[in-house]
């Protein structure tokens, strides 16, 4: 990890659609008067939303403007959380988690997948600009490690050629099934076992 | 109060107070680079850790409230242990410099190591580098060496109002820049140089200069501007090498302006070093003799009616009172000035041109009214004060024009007289709030002096607040921002003539000499007047002259400065007058002695407890207050004229450093964080 910049091409202006103006206006409520700075988190995450998964320099003075608040206060949160992304990212943005639990299980072949149908490095777009991808770190579904997330969607119980199959899909604008690709439902037991009452050694 | 034990002694602190400040009052010395009187507390360096009794882990005492029963321990080996290990972390991503660093031998950190710091590394990975950041022309950076004590991030934003610092990215990464397109845009951004713990936000004008133990350090007073400053020049042989702000807690608390820091390399440039004499429009140089001679012979030649003297803005009050000595008893006359214009001051009480509520007192105020001034470029560390005073009572701030960014918000009226007269004839909304507030202020800046119904609203203001009871003994209300260092000083010795027009005597020509002294602001066009300019710099005056005597600047002399608020300091001698210059009152004593064969004053001593014994009695003199009857009122716009702050004085004129922040001010560079 190192610092973060912005991008180098950012859009000279931006502003909140209605959706987001809504969004915005109903968070901003919920904090006391001459407290709305405190909503600055979600807001960004709401102009990252509405400007595919990026947020420009422009959005963040247009936030600061919208709460009240120095730019520079603004712009410190931004590099602060690593899940703000300062330069494009794409339509879909493939985040694979590669900590341990996810590691032991695999999720190298997963990192691969990327790399041979995405990018050769990672936060890196593909060549048609609608998609890149990052290593990060847990996502918190253990359970059906390995997995991966793009854009609100959970994909899990993975392995290389099923990463390679969703990310065809994607790549062809299609929006592949989120969840287990063996078959679970959530995170419950394979092979129907209920609870571990008859596994010796368990 | 509350009880603590530090090391076994007992101490007694006020309720709010940190554990660290209840160590200093035990007389326990804590180490600390994040922890500030002045700013908010963060806790970020760690350095503070003290052992407290029933806590497992040490504590930050910087940021721990003090609290009843508290047993705290700062000498044990288990904070020697926490100390230590804290400094290896900050030593490990700290460059090894210290011998090309400018904040060497006043370093924190160099300080501290001594103490606390491990000979050898145990850091094997690669040292962190950072790219440096454009900070405008005063503030060099050096981000490599920067241990993220934020700091200056905490004085920008609450001391100097322009949150324009911040801290970016996090961990290792963290990068202390400014705002992202521009340097920063204050008047006091220079004192985060004297807050950077260690050597990453430098002096820039002061860059290898000198080293701290090499210099010649003098306390002494400011006079950029009439605040009175309290200041530490630093000289290295006779060159001033920089200005340091000293603690005044009635004045300038810790800071000082840019202005009054940075202004200093003018007084290496442009000085007037010999006496000259102009023939056929050309300086030649003189002997002091060859010139006293033709001053004699002119003055006598002259009568005395058509004979006048003007005196500065930065001249001491012992040059003021021999000056009007001078004219008093050598030259008998009584045309001489202390200002430049023909501004309303009403002298017939020392509080008509005080600033009366005191600095200190702006941090009690409920209600500010700003009438013709624009308190941050003419008193920069009143306006910080200001600040000060809204972020911690909330007080209200209203001006009757908009003059631009304050740093606070407030509320600005229209500008116009009328206005003015409507509030203090009781009819508008804001009569009210001044009346019904406890301890407002209004301040009244020299721009309203100069309207044509000056006398009038002045008057008008001042009756208007001692009918609600606003001047009294406890509370004054009226409150008068002089500019200049010598301004109160001058009036407190009479150096004013409110009788004759001088001002329009002298445009219409009717003075055959015009004696200046550190004057070069009059506004007047020489035909055939004969000048004699005395001054410590060639600037406007001495361009104008016929004959130039070098006098010496505020660093060169030692005087008396009478603030605004009427606080009267002592400036001290920190370097001496350049080649054949003197001290200002030794000329005007050795010109009188050349005229009349007899000095004026024996010594420097006769003059000072003459003009003591002076001001005595004028103090006894003036117990009537006198007000002329009241002229008409005649409707204007006021317009809040400000001198160019980074030029307001000769020093500063011929300042390089800030000619480099003006232009700093127009183009804006690069910040280096753009990507």
């Amino acid at each position: 990890m190192s610092l973060r910049r912005p991008a180098k091409n950012q859009p000279d202006s931006f502003e909140f659609n209605a959706l987001s103006l809504e969004a915005a206006n109903s968070i901003i409520a919920k904090y006391p008067k001459g407290k709305q700075q405190s909503a600055v988190m979600a807001l960004l995450y709401i102009a990252q939303r509405q400007n595919n998964n990026w947020i420009p320099l422009a959005a963040m003075k247009y936030i600061a403007k919208f709460l009240d608040m120095p730019y520079i206060k603004v712009y410190e949160v931004a590099t602060f959380y690593t899940m703000y992304n300062l330069s494009p990212v794409g339509k879909y943005l493939v985040q694979v988690c590669t900590t341990t639990p996810c590691m032991i299980r695999g999720a190298n072949q997963l990192v691969e997948a990327c790399k041979e149908k995405i990018s050769e490095n990672e936060c890196e777009l593909s060549n048609d600009k609608s998609c890149s991808w990052m290593e990060v770190e847990c996502l918190g579904a253990c359970v059906n490690a390995p997995m991966m997330q793009i854009n609100d969607d959970y994909y899990e119980d993975l392995d290389k050629q099923k990463t390679l199959d969703i990310l065809d899909k994607i790549l062809n604008g299609e929006t592949p099934k989120p969840g287990s690709y063996r078959g679970r439902l959530n995170n419950e037991p394979e092979n129907n076992r209920k609870t571990l009452m008859d596994l010796k050694n368990a | 109060m509350l009880k603590l034990k530090v090391n076994e002694i007992e101490v007694e602190v006020e309720e709010g107070l940190t554990v660290l400040q209840a160590c200093e009052k035990a007389g326990v010395e804590i180490p600390r680079f994040c922890y500030h009187e002045k700013l908010s507390i963060a806790g970020n360096c760690r350095m503070c850790l003290v052992e407290m009794e029933k806590s497992p882990k040490p504590i930050a005492s910087c940021a721990m409230p003090a609290a009843e029963g508290m047993n705290i321990k700062t000498n044990t080996a288990l904070v020697e242990k926490a100390r230590k290990g804290v400094m290896e972390f900050l030593l490990a991503n700290h460059p090894l410099d210290c011998p090309v660093c400018d904040q060497g031998g006043e370093c924190d950190l160099q300080d501290q190591s001594m103490y606390y710091g491990v000979d050898k590394s145990r850091f094997k990975e690669n040292k962190r580098a950072v790219p440096e950041k454009h900070m405008g022309p005063l503030i060099k950076t050096q981000m490599t060496r920067c241990i993220h004590c934020t700091r200056c991030v905490r004085f920008a934003t609450e001391v100097a109002g322009v949150p324009e610092l911040g801290a970016i990215g996090r961990g290792e990464d963290m990068q202390i820049t400014t705002y992202l397109e521009q340097s920063m845009q204050s008047e006091l951004s220079a004192n985060v140089v004297d807050l950077c713990p260690v050597g990453a936000l430098t002096s820039k004008p002061y860059v290898f200069e000198a080293r701290p133990w090499e210099l010649k350090k003098t306390e002494t007073i400011d006079v950029m501007d009439a605040i009175g400053s309290n200041v530490r020049v630093d000289t290295y042989d006779w060159e001033v090498k920089r200005v340091l702000p000293i603690i005044n807690e009635d004045i300038n608390e810790e800071w000082i302006s840019d202005k009054t820091r940075y202004a200093c390399d003018g007084l290496l440039h442009q000085r007037l070093d010999t006496p000259f004499i102009k023939y056929n429009g050309k300086f030649e140089k003189a002997s002091w003799d060859e010139v006293y001679k033709i001053i004699k012979s002119k003055f006598e030649n002259t009568s005395k009616e058509k004979i006048c003297g003007f005196i500065g803005d930065l001249n001491n009050m012992e040059t003021g009172y021999i000056f009007k000595e001078f004219f008093d008893r050598t030259v008998d006359t009584k045309n001489y000035d202390s200002r430049s214009d023909n501004r309303f001051i009403n002298t017939s009480k020392r509080e008509n041109y005080l600033f009366n509520s005191s600095i200190n007192g702006i941090e009690e105020a409920d209600l500010i009214l700003l009438v013709g001034s624009n308190p941050r470029y003419e008193a920069t560390i009143l306006n910080a004060r200001i600040r000060k005073s809204y972020l911690n009572n909330n007080t209200k701030i209203i001006s009757l024009n908009n003059v631009g960014d304050l740093t606070y918000p407030y509320q600005s009226l229209d500008g116009q007289t009328q206005t003015l007269n409507n509030i203090l004839e009781g009819n508008h909304e804001i009569s009210k709030e001044i009346i019904n507030s406890k301890k407002p202020i209004i301040i009244i800046g020299e721009s309203l002096l100069r309207l044509k119904s000056s006398e009038f609203l002045f008057n008008k203001t001042k009756e208007f607040l001692l009918k609600n009871n606003k001047i009294s003994d406890e509370w004054n209300s009226l409150n008068i921002l002089s500019t200049d260092a010598s301004t109160v000083g001058s009036i407190d010795l009479g150096i004013i003539n409110n009788e004759n027009n001088l001002f329009s005597d002298l445009k219409e020509h009717k003075f055959d000499i015009v004696y200046l002294v550190g004057q070069d602001n009059l506004e007047f066009h020489k035909k055939d007047e004969f000048i004699i300019y005395q001054g410590s710099h060639g600037d406007k005056g001495a361009e104008s002259a016929d004959i130039i005597l070098p006098g010496a600047a505020y660093t060169e002399q030692d005087g008396y400065f009478t603030n605004l608020e009427g606080k009267i300091q002592k400036a001290y001698k920190a370097s001496y007058p350049p080649g054949e210059a003197k001290e200002d009152w030794q000329i005007i004593n050795e010109l009188a002695e050349f005229m009349n064969n007899r000095k004026l004053f024996n010594d420097k001593d006769e003059l000072e407890s003459s003009m003591f014994n002076y001001l005595k009695l004028q103090k006894e003199k003036k117990l009537n207050d006198q007000n002329n009857p009241v002229k008409e009122f005649q409707n204007e716009y006021l317009k809040v004229k400000v001198k160019d702050y980074y030029f307001s004085n000769v020093i500063a004129r011929s300042s390089k450093t800030m000619v480099e922040c003006n232009n700093s001010k127009l183009n804006l560079k690069s910040t280096g964080t753009e990507g």
